[in-house]
């Protein structure tokens, strides 16, 4: 217990003195999969259009890819991404790899499945005339994309949520496409498993925790967006 | 009516999965007018209003809005900025009240200065001046559906498309709406088609009334022609004649047929108005309200027919009863809860069935001998 007690002790420490490093790890995290995120949103939600809106051979098919991957394993993901990223790899000219590009790329594959195959069912859950009636509106088809998505809201911004979940949390790609270098690529779940497998169990314990406020921050920012204007 | 033609098809044809589900080879509609397409479920009756309104590409054949072609997806966008359509769900949008009504405005590209006295206006015609503010989560069906013809009317739309948009009320509900639709299409002038599945009170909103039947127009005709003068047994059956009988004409004098009918004793002869040969087998139809039912043959009333019969079954239909007799033939007619009580009406009670020569009519007269 007293283990516990000394780590959250020195875990509030921590924060409230402003540790630099700290900071500069918890700020890396955020920016690494906010972008991630909003990469996979844009990429994730124009797939779930596409699949939603149109009807084409294999469509089944790529729909249980889509949810297939929506449980990839981040260390699957990192290996993936390693191999493309080498020097002689397909994409090793790109000279991204152990840099924060490559988390961000490989937490963007981790998510886009999310936000793909949680919008996808989003949409589809919408009354099937509710397309036809837009239309019938005079909307042009993005007014009518527009309009879907909005409707859609609620279960879409909890797909956001999800996908962020997913990739603020993970650590297997983060290690094996970033290395967790000081000062570069150091993120918050890759620096936990570091200190906790050195016994620093207080410095591990405070990361976990602004690790919890941020997933807490930023899903209530999404919660309120989702519920704003909602009385029942 | 000698108006315009606002949307004419021609050679419409429409292919679901190879499947050929519609089959129009020509329609008009002409300005001001209501038609009402009416047909049993599956009729095709949503895949033509689809066609129509311009949300369903047309496999083959061509439409045309004023004159104008609609070719192009850029075409058909272009004239649904100039109608809309009403659906059977109201398919409101998750806002206010008056945000649904203003939706198609805004989409349209009103400013907010356009729409807001627009949105007064034809929120408070139906009736909805108290609720603007509402989330449309909170209505009732029938309030959600007059948003949705607020939503509707508030375009001025050239043409609009009603796809049964009463089905899903209660009955009440149901006859309030149809009576404030009637009169905002007789007030705007609006032309409009409506889908109807059924008889109901919504095709007497109808100038002219389509039959359908398996993505075929079987009948197209003023609403009194076509009611009243089906020309074909299917028709007859969904205009609301229950009987249909076949007969041979005896004599045809002066406008005034005499018949003797194919099923039944052979002495069962009926006088019907109509023209047809003598020796020619006839169609024809007796609407069960014009059925009238007593205990014995009276001699002093109008009726031309009457047959002595029993009673088979008693159905009850809301406010009266459909009674099924054996006169030696079909026949149906409806009674009120009183002549119900009255002629103590149950299955094996005798009884006379009367209707006059007028109340028949003859559906048929070609193509009968070969198919008997």
């Amino acid at each position: 217990m007293d283990l516990i007690w000394e780590g959250l002790r020195k875990a509030l420490e921590l924060l409230l003195r402003l540790d630099p490093e700290v900071l500069r790890i918890t700020w890396l995290s955020l920016k690494v999969s906010g972008i991630a995120t909003l990469i996979s949103v844009v990429l994730g939600l124009g797939l779930a259009v596409l699949m939603a809106l149109n009807e084409f051979p294999g469509k089944r098919l790529v729909i249980a890819l889509v949810n297939t991957g929506m449980g990839l394993p981040p260390v699957v993901v990192g290996l993936f991404v390693t191999v493309f990223l080498w020097r002689n790899g397909p994409l090793g000219f790109l000279g991204i790899l152990y840099t924060p590009a490559a988390i961000i790329l490989a937490q963007a594959v981790i998510a886009t499945p999310i936000i793909a195959g949680l919008g996808l069912a989003a949409l589809q859950h919408l009354p099937p005339g509710l397309r036809l009636q837009i239309l019938s509106l005079g909307a042009t088809r993005p007014q009518m994309v527009w309009l879907l998505l909005k409707e859609a809201r609620l279960p879409l911004l909890a797909a956001v949520m999800a996908g962020f979940g997913g990739v603020i949390s993970e650590v297997g790609a983060s290690i094996m496409v970033g290395g967790n270098l000081k000062g570069s690529t150091r993120v918050l779940t890759t620096a936990t498993v570091m200190e906790t497998s050195r016994g620093n169990f207080d410095v591990a314990f405070a990361l976990s925790f602004i690790l919890l406020i941020l997933a807490f921050g930023v899903n209530a920012l999404l919660t309120h967006l989702q519920q704003r204007g909602r009385r029942s | 009516m000698s108006r315009e033609t606002l949307l004419q098809v021609r050679n419409l044809a429409l292919d679901r999965g190879g499947v050929p589900v519609l089959d129009v080879p020509e329609l008009d509609l002409r300005a001001g007018e209501v038609l009402a397409l009416m047909g049993p479920n599956g009729a095709g009756k949503s895949s033509l209003m689809l066609s129509l309104a311009g949300l369903f590409a047309p496999t083959h054949g061509e439409l045309s809005f004023k004159g104008t072609p609609l070719r192009s997806r850029a075409d058909r966008e272009a004239f649904r900025r100039r109608t809309t359509m009403v659906f059977q769900d109201p398919l409101l949008f998750d806002a206010t009240v008056a945000q649904n009504i203003e939706s198609g405005l805004k989409l349209r590209g009103l400013s907010a200065a356009e729409r807001a006295p627009r949105v007064q206006d034809w929120a408070q015609r139906l009736g909805l001046g108290a609720l603007l503010q509402r989330p449309a989560h909170q209505l009732s069906g029938g309030e959600a559906q007059r948003t949705a013809l607020a939503r509707a009317f508030v375009l001025q739309p050239e043409l609009l498309f009603l796809d049964e948009p009463f089905s899903s009320l209660d009955s009440q509900t149901r006859e309030d709406l149809i009576e404030d639709l009637g009169r905002l299409l007789a007030e705007t002038g609006t032309s409009a088609v409506l889908a109807t599945h059924d008889q109901s009170k919504a095709a007497r909103l109808a100038h002219r009334l389509a039959v359908m039947k398996e993505g075929r127009i079987l009948q197209l005709g003023g609403l009194r022609e076509v009611m009243n003068h089906p020309e074909d047994p299917f028709v007859a059956t969904f205009v609301g004649m229950e009987t249909l009988l076949k007969g041979q004409v005896l004599s045809c004098q002066d406008g005034l047929l005499s018949l003797r009918l194919r099923k039944g004793p052979a002495d069962r002869e009926l006088v019907a108005i109509g023209e047809a040969q003598p020796g020619q087998t006839v169609l024809i139809g007796v609407r069960p309200e014009h059925v009238a039912l007593s205990l014995q043959t009276d001699n002093t009333s109008s009726a031309r027919n009457a047959f002595p019969g029993a009673v088979t079954k008693v159905i009850p239909r809301g406010p009266f009863s459909k009674i099924e007799l054996d006169c030696g033939f079909f026949l149906a007619a409806y009674v009120t809860p009183q002549s119900l009580s009255e002629l103590d009406l149950r299955p094996g009670r005798a009884i006379v069935a009367a209707f006059k020569a007028t109340a028949v009519h003859v559906i048929r007269t070609e193509g009968l001998d070969t198919e008997l």
